[in-house]
């Protein structure tokens, strides 16, 4: 039974969730404005809100500066690869662990959960010198690695969750018709995995695109991403507030966009499962 | 049921991702283990040999430990309250019928989408920048006198620049959880004469209670790791630094490998207790 809700209380909800959503949503708003604005008009006071000359200036000078292309490519090599790389992985361990459980399952599960608890700072110079020793430091083979490691347990879980929804008496009687473990996961599973297998991979994607730990402490010319680029931001030099929102609404724009589509699937994935 | 082929098939399908996240796991830790006991200084003349249990003691003995307790224990606890309790409350905010719902949703949600070093850099600058900041703007509005926040309050800014990247997880998984909340128990309590405050106390709060314990438990896990909000605001100064951001500094700024990974021992065992409690929650919910 719906509850009635008269208009008034409904105008009430709508103008305090609006309230806040603005205000939550401010920072973000003010870096892509400020962006628009030149150096001058950024600092004015008071404020100038909506009344500048918008001007793509900024943009201009901060992808020629700092060679934002590079960035964004390592951002895209390090995010993507590290995804594909660990659906590789997980996608057959998650395959096995939710249609042949057996019992030491949870116990995997679990444990691979833990691994994803390990401080990162603790591990931080074993990481660094093996990767001098490999020759991976600065290098997006060695990031690839790294991000796909950090976020597999994650993977994992994910795929799970999904995977264990997809009804077994399709997979058995498909194997009464006398299907082959090939034909079964081809023709059988893939099809009914592909909408969990989407939410993981942009899930996964978002997370090592945000990744600001490992990707500050072990680039720096050669594979360094956009949280290094905006990093490099930190110790400004004469006016740079336009520029500092140029450069940063270039590093979420992205990432926003996919993560507005991922919703759904971000309370899933973070709470391994734990949340419906 | 499964067969005795397709169960060695799932063992080794299943092969890659235990060896990589075992080797992951085990060789960094062996490691750390190991350098913790030992005297190790890259810049001044490698290892030095056996230390014992020296760099456990120094770690918690040196000045810096305690402080640095304390400023990951203020941030940790204040953000976890502060996105607690507005994340119950928008969540709640969220569940009412309204116009452009999902909108709103989108617009609390972006902070969490937003990479820490830009949310950090955009607060330090924006926001917080004693002279331009809009702060400061807001402050002479009101003839007062603009704060320096990073350096004269810099804890409150550091938890609220966190606060902000969190409360969105947080709403978000309460909402999921507010959603479903069974309303005919509302309603009946509603009739029953169950005032707003008591229905919240006695339906809501505890229908909340296992997502509030996992937003605690995650949230905990990450935010004992903080580390690119610290690197690029304060980069440690004025009391912010915390446990994580002082290992790193041993071992990155002063390259004391020994020292820096007993304090990377004491992380893990930190983290590890609080992970315990999560795996159990999350263990028993495999179950059902």
């Amino acid at each position: 039974m719906a509850r009635a809700v008269t208009s008034r209380r409904k105008l009430i909800n709508t103008t305090a969730a609006w309230a806040v959503g603005l205000l939550i949503f401010f920072p973000i708003l003010w870096t892509i404005l400020t962006s628009f604005k030149t150096e001058a008009q950024a600092i004015a006071a008071p404020p100038l809100f909506l009344n500048f000359d918008w001007t793509l200036e900024n943009y201009g000078v901060v992808m020629e500066r700092s060679n934002y292309a590079r960035f964004l490519w390592n951002s895209i090599l390090i995010a993507g690869g590290s995804t594909i790389l660990g659906l590789l992985v997980a996608v057959p361990a998650a395959w096995s662990m939710a249609f042949v459980p057996s019992r030491r399952t949870k116990d995997i599960l679990l444990w691979m959960l833990s691994t994803k608890m390990l401080p990162a700072v603790g591990v931080l110079y074993p990481i660094y010198l093996l990767f001098i020793q490999l020759g991976l430091l600065d290098s997006r083979a060695g990031l690839i690695i790294v991000m796909m490691l950090i976020n597999l347990p994650i993977i994992v879980w994910m795929l799970y969750t999904y995977f264990r929804e997809i009804p077994v008496d399709i997979l058995e009687a498909a194997r009464m018709d006398g299907a082959s473990l090939k034909s079964e996961i081809l023709y059988v599973l893939t099809p009914m995995a592909i909408p969990g297998i989407a939410s993981t991979m942009l899930l996964n994607f978002i997370l090592a695109w945000n990744e600001a730990f490992w990707t500050l402490n072990l680039t720096s010319v050669n594979a360094a991403p956009l949280t290094a680029f905006i990093a490099s931001y930190s110790s400004p030099e004469g006016l740079f507030f336009a520029k500092l929102s140029a450069a940063s609404t270039m590093a979420i724009a992205p990432i926003l966009i996919l993560g507005w589509f991922s919703q759904k699937q971000l309370v899933r994935g973070l709470t391994f499962g734990a949340v419906k | 049921m499964a067969t005795k082929a397709s169960r060695s098939a799932a063992r080794i399908m299943m092969a890659p991702a235990v060896v990589l996240l075992l080797g992951w796991m085990l060789v960094p830790l062996l490691m750390t283990l190991w350098f913790s006991f030992r005297n190790y200084l890259p810049l001044r003349g490698g290892d030095l040999g056996w230390a014992g249990f020296d760099n456990y003691v120094r770690f918690v003995s040196s000045s810096a430990f305690w402080p640095s307790i304390q400023a990951t224990l203020v941030i940790v606890g204040s953000v976890l309250v502060i996105t607690l309790v507005f994340g119950i409350l928008l969540a709640l905010l969220l569940d009412q019928p309204m116009w452009g719902q999902g909108i709103v949703r989108i617009l609390v949600i972006a902070p969490f989408f937003v990479m820490p070093t830009v949310s950090a850099l955009v607060w330090k600058n924006m926001f917080m920048d004693p002279v331009n900041g809009l702060f400061a703007h807001l402050w002479r509005f009101f003839g007062a006198d603009p704060i320096s926040w990073l350096s004269d309050a810099s804890m409150p800014s550091i938890v609220m620049i966190v606060s902000w990247q969190w409360l969105p997880f947080a709403t978000l998984i309460l909402l999921t959880a507010v959603q479903s909340l069974d309303g005919e128990q509302l309603e009946a309590a509603e009739m029953d004469g169950a005032t707003k405050l008591k229905r919240f106390y006695f339906i809501i709060l505890p229908h909340l209670g296992r997502a509030i314990t996992i937003v605690i438990l995650i949230q905990t896990i990450f935010l004992l790791a903080i580390f690119a909000e610290i690197f690029v605001t304060t980069g440690g100064a004025f009391g912010t630094r915390t446990l994580s951001y002082l290992i790193f500094q041993r071992v990155l700024e002063s390259q004391n490998i020994g020292l820096g990974s007993a304090g990377g021992v004491y992380a893990i065992i930190l983290a590890n207790i609080v992970a315990i409690f999560l795996m159990r929650i999350v263990g028993k919910n495999l179950d059902n």
